[in-house]
């Protein structure tokens, strides 16, 4: 097991390699950072020079990229293109919110998916199933920046016809009055809830229907029926033998979720204006700064490359069929 | 087509049992209605008018077919349909709540909403086909050549679905969309096929990779056929179901993808009503104007259900290997 993890990990590093050189020549395919000073007639030919001198933006790409991977070894991602802001304060400072922000909607996504898809399974065909199954679908088809509006627009609605606020549309705490301790933390989840919940709604629905299915297979399984047919009590048999078994694939379910959340916190940070990476993604994306679109770029490549390897290491863990030689 | 296929897909009944066709109706040639009835009269139907038989059975398809050639047909007469043009201007209902004049209301500048979402369904459907048909043919075309020769095509298939794997589609959509600048429908719709391509190119490829090692192709070439032949007339036919599947899935996805993209200011600009663009118009516009940002959104969530639904139909009736019993 622990060549294993190790060599899992070793092999994660040329993915690493590869995935940063796909993204340099990817954003520095894509366009002239420099193409709106270009523009302005303000600026001289010989400032833009200096700039390209300073940056190496005179270089061929493959030396630029070396280039660019020794600022974000040795300087932590640099500086911006425009203004020479350090990269990794701002940014580590947001990664933090918005992992907070991720992880609690796939820790809420999971035990309401795994809770509405054991059920669905065990009462198959019921009211409560059909019912599931319309809101996933519902779900499925829902853009989650409209959700979030629509939460919005909601809590807007509530504000202005009694008005009662539950929770809070923008920002991360109240810029006064947040105060300390438990108010901190009430005033915090006051904020956060709206985009969690917009966030938590796909996930819920995809973890639910894969729980449902997954149960349903197990259900119809061998060592169930054996279970049954030794006289075991049904709640033994669905959490002993069932439930347990059929939690195992929504690891896989889980990890390929992960990168879809970096998107969905993209468009449900800047409708909320939380100060989080997506938000901080676009704002540079609207600056045309390619410097912290790439450091961005590379810190979510590393936790999805990360998180698939906790992934993989935790199914080994959980499912003893599972060999690795 | 053998006689047992035949009758596995009629399967004969007595009248009245649940495989049984009913009675013609009026007055028939009796010796012809007994035949009939009891199913000996067998008529030759072909692969699609099989498939056609097991969409239409499918009640959720067929009304969501309907539904999705009615809001589209909206969008293509909208010039027709639509009360009002869609930068038409009313200075006497500025931000009106919806009423009977303006049954989605008014924007700030007085124009009507229900208007111009039936113009962004226009801009909203031209680039949802038009991405599932060109990623569609991308996608077969590459998916095709690397499943059956490997080599490049594989190679250059891989590296980009390991990018998509560690990086969200959104993003890589978001960096590629804002250095193309504004986007007219047309560029934004090849902007988004040539990043989904590989979607229906992976189903191609896995499914000439089995394919290959059929009888029927080893005897196809064996009996002289050329490549192209054996892609083209053996091994293709044999995929059609997952492609048109998967072809109908993409243009819900690509609607999503335009209203989320336009939505965060990097898809279609302003001027051109489509339904991200007017949602994100609506929230500039104040969220307490409920009205511009409810409706536009229901209309993309009814058209992804549709097409969702359209998409399990067609998976049930072209690819019956596959099916899902009431999942």
């Amino acid at each position: 097991m622990l060549t294993y993890i190790i060599r899992r990990f070793l092999y994660s590093i040329p993915v690493l390699v590869a995935t940063s050189f796909l993204i340099f020549t990817f954003v520095s395919l894509t366009g002239d950072p420099l193409g709106r000073l270009r523009a302005n007639p303000n600026i001289t030919a010989e400032q833009i020079h200096s700039i390209e001198h300073d940056k190496n933006l005179d270089k061929p790409v493959i030396i630029r990229y070396g280039y660019w991977v020794r600022d974000a070894v040795t300087k932590k991602f640099g500086t911006t293109l425009f203004g020479n802001r350090p990269i990794w304060p701002d940014l580590k400072r947001v990664i933090g919110h918005t992992l907070q922000f991720i992880l609690s909607a796939i820790i809420i996504s999971l035990i309401l998916g795994i809770l509405i898809g054991v059920y669905s399974a065990l009462r198959q065909y019921s009211l409560f199933d059909y019912t599931a199954t319309t809101l996933s679908f519902i779900g499925f088809a829902t853009p989650v920046f409209w959700l979030a509006l629509m939460l919005q627009v909601l809590m807007v609605q509530i504000y202005l016809k009694w008005n009662i606020r539950i929770f809070y549309t923008s920002g991360l705490s109240s810029s006064v009055g947040a105060g300390h301790g438990i108010h901190f933390l009430i005033d915090r989840v006051q904020h956060l809830a709206l985009p969690v919940i917009a966030l938590c709604a796909l996930s819920t629905a995809t973890y639910s229907r894969f729980m449902r299915a997954s149960m349903l297979e197990v259900l119809n399984s061998d060592y169930v029926r054996t279970a049954r047919a030794k006289g075991l009590i049904e709640r033994r048999v669905i959490m002993r033998h069932a439930f347990r078994n059929a939690l195992i694939p929504l690891i896989t379910v889980v990890a390929l979720d992960f990168g879809g959340l970096f998107a969905g916190a993209i468009v449900t940070e800047t409708i909320f204006t939380l100060d989080g990476m997506g938000y901080y993604f676009v704002n540079s994306l609207f600056a045309s700064d390619p410097y912290p679109v790439m450091a961005w770029l590379m810190v979510v490549a590393t936790m999805v490359i990360l998180f698939n390897l906790i992934a993989d290491i935790l199914y080994g863990v959980f499912d003893p069929r599972i060999r690795y030689e | 087509m053998s006689s047992e296929q035949v009758r596995d897909e009629l399967t004969i009944g007595p009248p009245g049992s649940q495989y049984s066709m009913p009675p013609a109706e009026g007055p028939a040639d009796s010796s012809e209605e007994l035949t009939y009835q009891y199913g000996l009269e067998v008529e030759a139907r072909s692969q699609w008018a099989y498939a056609r038989r097991r969409f239409f059975r499918h009640r959720l398809a067929l009304g969501s077919l309907i539904v999705i050639l009615l809001i589209f047909g909206a969008g293509v007469f909208a010039n027709l349909i639509a009360p009002y043009k869609y930068d038409q201007i009313n200075l006497n209902a500025l931000s009106a709540a919806p009423s009977r004049h303006h049954i989605f209301g008014t924007d700030s500048a007085g124009r009507d909403s229900f208007s111009r979402v039936l113009f962004g369904i226009r801009t909203s459907a031209r680039v949802g086909i038009l991405v599932g048909v060109l990623s569609t043919l991308i996608g077969t075309i590459m998916g095709g050549l690397a499943g059956y020769y490997g080599g490049w095509a594989d190679n250059l298939l891989m590296r980009i679905t390991d990018l998509f794997l560690t990086l969200p589609l959104l993003a890589v959509l978001l960096v590629a969309a804002k250095y193309l600048g504004h986007s007219t429908p047309t560029k934004l719709a090849l902007l988004l096929a040539f990043l989904i391509w590989t979607q229906i190119a992976r189903i191609v490829r896995g499914s000439f990779l089995s394919l290959r090692e059929k009888e029927y192709v080893e005897a196809a070439k064996a009996a002289g056929a050329g490549d192209l032949r054996i892609m083209l007339r053996h091994m293709l036919p044999n995929t059609i179901g997952p492609i048109v599947v998967s072809a109908t899935l993409t243009i819900g996805t690509a609607i999503l993808l335009e209203a989320v993209l336009s939505f965060l200011g990097f898809g279609i600009q302003p001027p051109t009503p489509a339904l991200g663009a007017l949602l994100n118009e609506g929230q500039d516009q104040g969220i307490d104007k409920w009205w511009l940002v409810t409706f536009p959104g229901i209309v993309i969530v009814i058209i992804v259900l549709c097409i969702n639904f359209i998409g399990d139909g067609l998976r049930d009736a072209l690819d019956p290997t596959q099916r899902r019993v009431r999942s």
